[in-house]
């Protein structure tokens, strides 16, 4: 395979394929290009690639020669009651140009406030005001970025008294009013309707899925709530939940094969792992499309 | 601030929700915010916790991974403990977590419980030195025979020359000094499993250059004065200037070692002869 770094035109149009992808690891760098392992894309926190140099930006430079790109925004804090950091803003403007990515996407979350940087996915209240805010936030967000972007929708453990939206129907309206695209994290599904006791098919029902462009799956850990009821917590340190697979394969029956992301973010296991995990993905992906197809046919005079 | 929620459940203003979630979440003393609720009628600080523990459990997991020596020398359970009382007492003010921990070694500096392991600090500044480094700005090192090349070209028919050459220094170098052996400490756990400290100059002071070059970041243990040297060199002055001011400091100061150093690892990036009125970086 040639690359040629000195055009970077060469990069740009690379979709996302409806194929597995994993998060890209230091640790995982120099296996990457070595073994150039069958995947679709790899993704990235786009706040740890914020540096100025070094290995960091050495090593996703040559591996974006070879794979499409996934940009994933961990720290705007779009659901965030301040304004949007217009040097962050700029920081993943500029991650954006260089690396020239086929998709961008950011959380409906917020993570700072009043000064101080949480490192957490915190949750937003769903209610009119908050909506109207976070549109603003997405309109100024794919206005800087001259592009659509991905709102992935958010594991969450809390809920607010008088609530006017369920998430699901947050999401839509978000996606109806600013043409965004939604990152459907199934893991993130399954988590939050284990832990509001509702019934995930239908979340997946009230989701925007048309507008669904990237999937995420990742693992959970297990915890209990005061009653003693299941508490799902998103660490993204273990493998993909056999229910979420479940949840995974009706949803792209559905949509169609989108392009998947296997999250391990904690405890990171081997590359082979992680391949592993894709592959099983991958299989699912397949298996969509064959049912797909038939069904195309079937329709077909 | 939230005062107390009588039964008739008011609803907080959408622009207070998140000064409400926001406070209790580093002080534990502040109860879980109002107006939460669980599906099932359960008490939601229960949940409002995993959020607690997200945050600070998360903030101390970035530091220990920035100072993993840190730890190494005071055990898991202390360093959770102290980087916890920092987390709660300097959260961070920048969404780029890689350089949180900015100010962990000056609060370790005024910890009274590790007062015990002196050099703790020391070794936590040569470890933050290293991910600065690791990140820092790219830039093509000169050779050694370039760099002598460039310096008989600069000085060539003008004796007093030499006393005006300047080093323009690797983005990624870092000098640091300190009372105790940090760089030997630092390397004795470059070790997978137990580490015995007990063959280790501890008490004997070292300086410690910090430089990537490339893509490996190196740490170079220097005699005392070294850091002082590289400093001048840094601010911009004269190599000779540079050598003096570190040997005012310290007695019998060669500035030989630490200039090998510098050339031989590809920590000098060009020369420069100084004009009397030419700002840096400005060379005929």
């Amino acid at each position: 395979m040639t690359s040629n770094p000195g055009k970077s035109g060469d990069l740009q149009g690379l979709a996302l394929p409806c194929a597995a992808g994993i998060g890209l690891k230091p640790q995982h760098f120099r296996d990457v290009l070595q073994r150039r392992p069958a995947l679709g894309f790899f993704e990235i926190h786009a706040e740890n690639y914020m540096v100025q140099g070094g290995p960091f930006h050495h090593f996703l430079g040559r591996i974006r020669e070879l794979y499409p790109l996934s940009l994933h925004g961990v720290g705007l804090s779009i659901g965030g009651v301040e304004p949007l950091d217009e040097a962050h803003l700029d920081r993943l403007a500029a991650l954006a140009a260089r690396y020239q990515p086929a998709v961008v996407s950011e959380h409906l979350a917020w993570s700072s406030h009043g000064g101080v940087y949480f490192n957490d996915l915190l949750p937003v209240r769903y209610d009119a005001a908050t909506l109207a805010r976070v549109c603003a936030h997405v309109d100024r967000l794919q206005q800087r970025l001259a592009r659509q972007v991905l709102l992935e929708n958010p594991s969450t453990y809390v809920q607010w008294h008088g609530t006017d939206y369920t998430e699901a129907k947050f999401l839509a309206e978000v996606v109806r009013r600013t043409g965004c695209g939604l990152l459907l994290d199934v893991n993130n599904v399954y988590v939050s309707c284990v832990n509001h006791g509702r019934d995930a098919s239908d979340c997946i029902d009230e989701l925007p899925l048309h507008a669904a462009r990237q999937i995420h799956l990742a693992g959970f850990t297990e915890d209990r709530d005061a009653a003693g009821e299941r508490l799902l917590i998103d660490t993204h340190g273990s493998a993909v939940d056999a229910q979420v697979w479940e949840l995974y394969r009706q949803v792209i029956d559905r949509t169609g094969p989108l392009p998947t992301l296997i999250e391990w973010d904690r405890d990171v296991p081997s590359l082979d792992r992680l391949l592993r995990e894709a592959g099983l993905a991958l299989a699912c992906l397949r298996q969509a499309a064959v049912s797909r197809h038939a069904a195309d046919l079937e329709l077909s005079p | 601030m939230s005062l107390v929620h009588d039964v008739a459940p008011s609803v907080t203003p959408a622009a207070a929700v998140q000064d409400d979630f926001a406070g209790p979440l580093l002080d534990p003393a502040l109860p879980c915010p109002p107006g939460l609720a669980a599906w099932n009628g359960s008490d939601p600080a229960r949940r409002f916790a995993v959020h607690r523990n997200n945050v600070v459990s998360g903030l101390i997991d970035a530091l220990a991974d920035t100072f993993a020596v840190t730890q190494a020398l005071v055990g898991q359970e202390f360093f959770r403990a102290m980087a916890g009382v920092f987390v709660r007492r300097s959260p961070p003010s920048s969404r780029l977590l890689v350089f949180y921990g900015d100010g962990l070694p000056d609060f370790i500096d005024s910890f009274e419980p590790a007062r015990s392991v002196p050099y703790l600090a020391d070794v936590a500044r040569l470890e933050l030195a290293r991910v600065r480094s690791y990140h820092a700005a790219d830039a093509e090192p000169m050779t050694g025979a370039a760099v002598a090349r460039e310096i008989s070209r600069l000085v060539v028919g003008d004796a007093q020359g030499t006393a005006l050459l300047r080093l323009a220094l690797h983005p990624s170098l870092a000098a640091l000094r300190s009372a105790y052996g940090i760089v030997s400490i630092w390397a004795a756990h470059q070790v997978e499993g137990e580490v015995d400290l007990a063959g280790v100059a501890v008490w004997d002071p070292e300086d410690a250059l910090v430089m990537r070059p490339h893509l490996d970041v190196l740490v170079l243990a220097m005699p005392p004065g070294s850091a002082r040297f590289v400093a001048g060199l840094q601010q911009g002055l004269p190599m000779l200037a540079a050598a003096q001011a570190a040997a005012r400091e310290h007695n019998g100061f060669e500035a030989a070692p630490a200039l090998e150093a510098l050339l031989a690892h590809g920590a000098v990036t060009a020369v420069e002869r100084m004009t009397s009125n030419s700002p840096r970086g400005t060379e005929p």
